[in-house]
């Protein structure tokens, strides 16, 4: 068996064994569901049902919200424009109101605009400002439009609505919303391998300065060559880490499964709406859930999984090797902070790149540009390739990569083959670039 | 004698510091060498280019008659003076893996391990982690593992510091019996009692510099003072300094003995000893007559401090 093999056994069975790798492997998949299903149970508990007091001097708008009561069952509103104001803004507290609605009298229209208040005890939730702010200027545009004698009726049937019907100039039809699936399914694939990398990134640093602190390293490297020892590690490390991700997946799913079972989560629609609707719906939620998976189909799937392999080897092996260079410079982690900020760095921003840039324009210069710089590509060109992507911008992007790579390796090299020897301090970057030249 | 390891002058330099400089050694065959020096005179460098941990910036290392390249690691045997192993990993599964990184096949390295454990008594190790044995214990594994592949030649950085007395004699035992064998041994110590006892060669090294090298007998030789410690039983005392201060250096010397004499050291420059014998003899009786060997302590704090 070769040496690199021999190493790259070691650090997997190492990995594989280690009681945190069997805890993490089988707990994680389990909490996770947990937790997912404890949101999913807080989530699905009806809310109380909370009392709005309307003090309206205008008359105009308490209908609106007492008929409203009708079908919202989280807020219940109240007709109190007969008590006395200042008793109803006193005795919010008293009597347990969320908060009170008062529409004062007011020469016209116009200067109602300004001068409705919401009293409340605690900041009302903005959905519920906004909806209601709704309500109020609905009714009253429509007031406003009968004071100036027009058909209200004829304007709402002139009030025109435009859907665009989307499609590509290849002829395919397309759909309102596929633009999030592609940035999910590219996010997802981006997001993994961003994991990935931290994770089983500061497994190899850990395993390095694991190696060095016990002093084991000298005896290897007099065996081996450091390059040799470093690859392997990072490679038998990798291992693990696949596995681990596999595992995780076909529990996940499996717990998943169980899970919406057990908790019965709704996925059809309610009782409350009639039968013949409920079949409407059914048709054409079909209908819609049938064209996504076309869609879906329709994507670049082989581009986007060798895309995922390419760019997941690519990038991983790119990190590690800062990772392992940076094990090798340190005694304990304590002290690795310092070099890790750097790496980190990048990592987040091709995420934050991929899911605020991309997602409007995946072809834009900033898009473009970190899709080809070697140390955001892997995540943002993975984001980015669910949307079509020339293939002459993926290889320069991957050569790119790949050719850093090397870059990078040969700089993780050395400094992990002077830094494994040297014990004792923390070194500067000054002094990590004085290694270089050794 | 034909050699096994030529060092021809080595420079290695860390930045401005210089580690080696020009440093040559000649190792022969089947030789113990003692690798001395203070701490931080460039041992633990001059190791490291052996082993091939670092590349010397110039100079060539060569054994057994080639240049030494990656090859030669299953023939070159470490015990570093840092010890250390995976303490979370069995012990037999390390011993393989790091015989199996020497060049050992599989079944090969079995059949050494089995060897090795029997003949220092540790077969019920094979499933114990490292971090369950004690320190001498962890250090009987290492030494296992730099010999299990038999090597030409074997470089032991301190090899018994952390044993306890009996088992530092089972070590220096075993070292002597694999010289036996018709291994060579570099053996690099502070402990100069240990090399008086087993190397044959020796070499000093001082700020980077190789300051002596030897065969051990003709390195004291080169060293010796011509001195002699004296015992004397004699009645006038004052006669016999008064004969012997006249023609030679005399200081008092100290010797365990069983009379209550005089003890003295004396040099005798280019006088033979004979003549040093007869003036004594004429003033009293000579109890202890021996020519002081420079021990190998001395030679060390002499070159050192010089």
């Amino acid at each position: 068996m070769s040496i690199i093999s021999l190493i790259i056994k070691r650090e997997f069975v190492a990995k594989v064994r280690n009681k945190s790798f069997i805890v993490m492997t089988f707990l994680s998949p389990l909490l996770f569901v947990a937790i997912t299903g404890f949101i999913a149970y807080l989530s699905s508990m009806k809310p109380d049902t909370k009392l709005i007091a309307i003090h309206d001097e205008s008359g105009l708008f308490v209908n609106e919200f007492i008929a409203l009561n009708n079908k919202n069952s989280d807020y219940k509103y109240l007709d109190l424009s007969k008590v006395d104001i200042q008793f109803l803004k006193d005795s919010i507290v008293k009597e347990n109101f969320e908060a009170l609605l008062y529409v004062p009298k007011t020469v016209n229209n116009r200067e109602l605009e300004t001068k409705i208040q919401l009293v409340s005890n605690e900041s009302p939730s903005i959905s519920f400002i906004e909806s209601t702010q709704g309500i109020i200027a609905d009714k009253l545009t429509k007031n406003n439009l009968e004071l100036a004698h027009l058909d209200t009726l004829a304007i709402k049937k002139a009030k025109a609505e435009v859907v665009f019907k989307l499609s590509k100039a290849s002829g395919e039809e397309s759909l309102r919303g596929l633009n999030e699936i592609k940035i999910g399914i590219g996010g997802a694939f981006g997001y993994l391998i961003m994991m990935f990398i931290i994770i089983y990134g500061n497994m190899v640093m850990r395993s390095v300065i694991e190696e060095k602190t016990n002093r084991i390293v000298e005896i290897i490297i007099s065996s081996v060559k450091p390059f040799q020892l470093m690859m392997g590690k990072i490679i038998g490390t990798s291992l693990a880490g696949l596995l681990q991700f596999l595992i995780w997946a076909v529990i996940g799913l499996s717990l998943m499964f169980a899970a919406s079972a057990f908790f019965g989560v709704n996925i059809g629609p309610t009782a409350r709406v009639s039968p013949e609707m409920m079949h409407a719906a059914q048709q054409e939620l079909t209908g819609t859930a049938q064209m996504y998976i076309k869609e879906i189909w329709n994507l670049p799937i082989a581009s986007i999984l060798i895309g995922f392999v390419v760019y997941f080897i690519g990038g991983y092996f790119l990190y590690s090797s800062f990772y392992a260079a940076i094990g090798a410079a340190v005694d304990n982690q304590t002290d690795s902070q310092q070099f890790l900020l750097p790496i980190i760095m990048p990592l987040m921003l091709s995420v934050y790149i991929g899911f605020f840039t991309v997602i409007n324009n995946p072809h834009g210069t900033v898009a473009l540009v970190f899709s080809m710089i070697p140390l955001t590509s892997p995540i943002v060109m993975l984001m980015r390739i669910p949307f079509g992507v020339p293939w002459w911008q993926i290889a320069i992007s991957v050569s790119l990569l790949f050719g850093t790579f090397f870059g990078v390796v040969w700089f993780a090299a050395k400094i992990y083959r002077v830094g494994i020897l040297m014990y004792g301090k923390k070194p500067s970057w000054g002094e990590l670039y004085k290694w270089l030249k050794y | 004698m034909s050699s096994i390891l030529e060092v021809n002058k080595v420079i290695k330099q860390y930045g401005d510091y210089v580690a080696l400089n020009e440093v040559s050694l000649t190792v022969p065959k089947g030789s113990i060498y003692g690798l001395l020096g203070p701490n931080g005179a460039g041992k633990t460098s001059l190791i490291r280019i052996i082993n091939q941990i670092t590349m010397p910036d110039s100079g060539e290392v060569i054994l057994d008659g080639e240049k030494l390249q990656p090859k030669h690691v299953q023939h070159i045997g470490y015990l570093p003076e840092e010890r250390g192993l995976y303490s979370s990993m069995k012990v037999g599964e390390q011993c393989l893996y790091l015989a199996q990184m020497k060049g050992l096949s599989k079944a090969e390295a079995k059949k050494q391990l089995d060897y090795w454990f029997d003949r220092l008594g540790i077969q019920g190790w094979w499933n114990k982690k490292i971090q369950e044995l004690s320190k001498g214990m962890a250090q009987k594994i290492q030494f296992v593992v730099c010999v299990l592949h038999k090597p030409k030649l074997l470089i032991f950085d301190e090899p018994f510091s952390g044993f306890d007395p009996v088992n530092a004699n089972v070590i220096k035992d075993e070292i002597l019996a694999l010289k036996e064998d018709g291994a060579t041994i570099i053996f690099s110590t502070h402990r100069m009692e240990s090399v008086e006892e087993l190397c044959d060669h020796i070499a000093l090294i001082h700020k980077s510099n190789k300051l002596i090298e030897g065969k051990l007998i003709d390195v004291k030789r080169q060293f010796k003072t011509n001195s002699f410690q004296v015992g004397i039983l004699s009645d006038n005392v004052e006669g016999l300094m008064f004969d012997i201060t006249q023609k030679f250096k005399v200081g008092p010397a100290n010797f365990k003995s069983l009379n209550d004499e005089i003890k003295l050291e004396i040099q005798i420059g280019n006088a033979s000893p004979n003549e040093l014998l007869h003036v004594l003899t004429q003033r009293g009786q000579v109890t202890h007559f021996v020519e002081k060997i420079p021990s190998v302590h001395d030679i060390f704090i002499q070159t050192v401090t010089d």
